[in-house]
């Protein structure tokens, strides 16, 4: 019997780990309001500890916490109605919603089929085009991938009061403006899926490379990404949506190869590519191919594509650089990036020589737009040392060293400005 | 859940277009007011002088100064009032001001903001009309 509890009460942990999000969005949409959801699944998972061991585990652990979370909320309205009028008829309103679709067992189970929807929806509310590019991504991280603030606070780099801060603030705008729960229709959704889609790119990107700091990566953001892309691909297989998800695996899958075991830089050419995870580049190709053949695909894709042709090439050298050039040609319309048109001027390098691609980044840089960009010098340094123009390579590795933020990449650009002696 | 949007522009732009320039953007400008009128959403809506005369304390002293309150380029030129279900359709709403819709090179903008019928951080019976 004993045992047959602690059972129990590892089970409410697993599902509380696999389940407490979903069952948040849900209450999210159920209740309007993401503090008193987050109040109602504390006190769902609390009734949860005490009366699963003595009653068994329900059949629908889910359905269970969700109504049990709004009855909990419906409660806290009456208690509050007894001490303020004004709230009592709200407590009714719920209460009438709740008897309406709780009753039946069918329509309990309809709403744990509901539940990934919900999900969905939270996602697009967090990335409301509304709300401040860090309140989106400090958000999302929050509410739907359910980081704590402290967690948020330290992958940014910024102090968790400051993170809180802006947290509650968008909150309060998604209330006080009424931001709706729901995912966009259907014209309105390649520019709302835009904007979430760049809110999960810039969580993978601040994971795979840290804008700042002693770490070169920061693993855990990136796997957040993954799974956020992987939701949102599977929800809504947009084309944009496949391809990025597929990129992002790309990328990870050089994440074992990309640092040394000392935690320095490692660059593509000089990468072991045993070390690529096989498996990620598969399924990021399989999805990439998906994306391209639907003929409605973006920039997401388009990269995702340059990034399987160097994760399908054999050795750097071997790499079909005209391939990602002609991909890259696609690419720069559209993406109309300064630092995809620098990535361009690296792979026309490597096509047709140091000459034509430094031609390329000095028109990029003369234009201002990356002149406060590292990695923009750097890849002029690069050229600049295979030309032989030693004077000016260091140069401009002297400008890259004085940019860079992040730690090892400092180190590699001092190593590389001290091999030019 | 009503809505304030306000239509910002810089005058000095407006008042650089010519006779044919300025005909052409009215009759534009027409089309686009029939479609907000036609939206259903509107409550009131209108447009105001670019002159603008300000009034605040300062010293204890009540000062009147010409010109906007914020120092922009940009002022309020209209001003629409909609009633909508939520941020998104406000926005659809807002999205068929002309100043949403035409004359990119005219500083144009749409700024929309709540209007609160409740008082802020109390929760309020859902139906008062």
């Amino acid at each position: 019997m004993r045992e047959d509890a602690e059972e129990l009460l590892a089970r409410v942990e697993a599902v509380y780990r696999a389940d407490s999000r979903r069952v948040l969005a849900t209450l999210i949409r159920l209740l309007g309001d993401f503090d008193l959801a987050e109040e109602a699944l504390h006190e769902a998972f609390a009734a949860a500890l005490e009366r699963w061991p003595r009653e068994g585990l329900p059949a629908n652990p889910r359905a269970w916490l969700v109504s049990t979370g709004r009855f909990k909320a419906i409660d806290t309205f009456r208690r509050r109605a007894r001490f303020d009028a004004s709230v009592a008829a709200l407590a009714e309103r719920f209460a009438g919603a709740a008897s309406e679709i709780e009753e039946p067992d069918e329509r309990a189970a309809h709403a744990a089929d509901s539940v990934e929807d919900d999900r969905l929806r939270l996602l697009f509310t967090c990335c409301h085009p509304a709300l401040p590019p860090d309140a989106q991504v400090a958000l999302t991280l929050r509410e739907v991938a359910g980081l704590t603030t402290e967690e948020i606070a330290r992958a940014f780099l910024t102090r968790p009061s400051t993170l809180a801060q802006r947290i509650v603030r968008a909150k309060a705008k998604i209330r006080d403006e009424r931001i709706p729960y729901q995912v966009p229709s259907r014209d309105e959704l390649p520019d709302r899926l835009g904007a979430v889609l760049q809110v999960l790119y810039l969580v993978f990107n601040e994971g795979y490379s840290a804008s700042s700091g002693e770490a070169l990566t920061r693993a855990d953001l990136s796997g957040e990404a993954i799974r956020l892309g992987r939701l949102l691909a599977e929800l809504l297989p947009e084309p944009e949506a496949l391809g990025l998800l597929g990129l992002m695996l790309l990328q990870e899958s050089r994440r074992a190869a990309r640092t040394s075991p000392e935690g320095e830089l490692v660059l593509l050419d000089d990468q072991d590519r045993a070390l690529w995870n096989r498996e990620q580049i598969a399924e990021g190709a399989a999805l990439v191919e998906r994306a391209l053949r639907s003929r409605r695909f973006g920039p997401y894709t388009l990269q995702g594509a340059i990034a399987a042709v160097h994760a399908e090439a054999p050795s750097a050298a071997a790499t079909d650089w005209a391939q990602i050039v002609g991909l890259h040609n696609v690419l720069a319309p559209v993406a109309r990036s300064p630092v995809v048109e620098l990535d361009r001027a690296v792979a026309v390098a490597l096509r047709d020589g140091p000459a034509a691609g430094l031609a390329l980044v000095d028109a990029i840089l003369a234009r201002g737009d990356l002149r406060d960009y590292h990695l923009a010098h750097a890849a002029r340094a690069d050229l600049l040392r295979r030309l032989g123009r030693t004077a000016e390579a260091r140069a401009a590795y002297e400008r890259a060293l004085s940019l860079a933020r992040q730690e090892p990449e400092r180190r590699f650009l001092a190593r590389r400005l001290a091999a030019l002696e | 859940m009503k809505y304030l949007c306000l239509a910002y522009g810089d005058e000095e732009k407006f008042n650089a277009m010519s006779k044919s320039q300025l005909d052409e953007l009215m009759a534009k400008i027409m089309v686009y007011d029939e479609e907000l009128q036609r939206s259903g959403h509107l409550v009131s809506g209108m447009s105001l002088g670019w002159s603008a005369t300000t009034l605040r304390l300062a010293s204890g002293k009540l000062a009147i100064t010409d010109g906007p309150f914020t120092a922009t380029k940009e002022v309020v030129g209209g001003l629409v009032i909609i009633e909508a279900r939520d941020l998104n359709e406000a926005i659809q709403v807002a999205s068929l001001h002309p100043a949403a819709r035409i004359g990119e090179d005219l500083g144009w903008g749409v700024e929309v903001r709540p209007i609160e019928e409740n008082p802020p951080c109390k929760p309020q019976p859902a139906d008062r009309g």
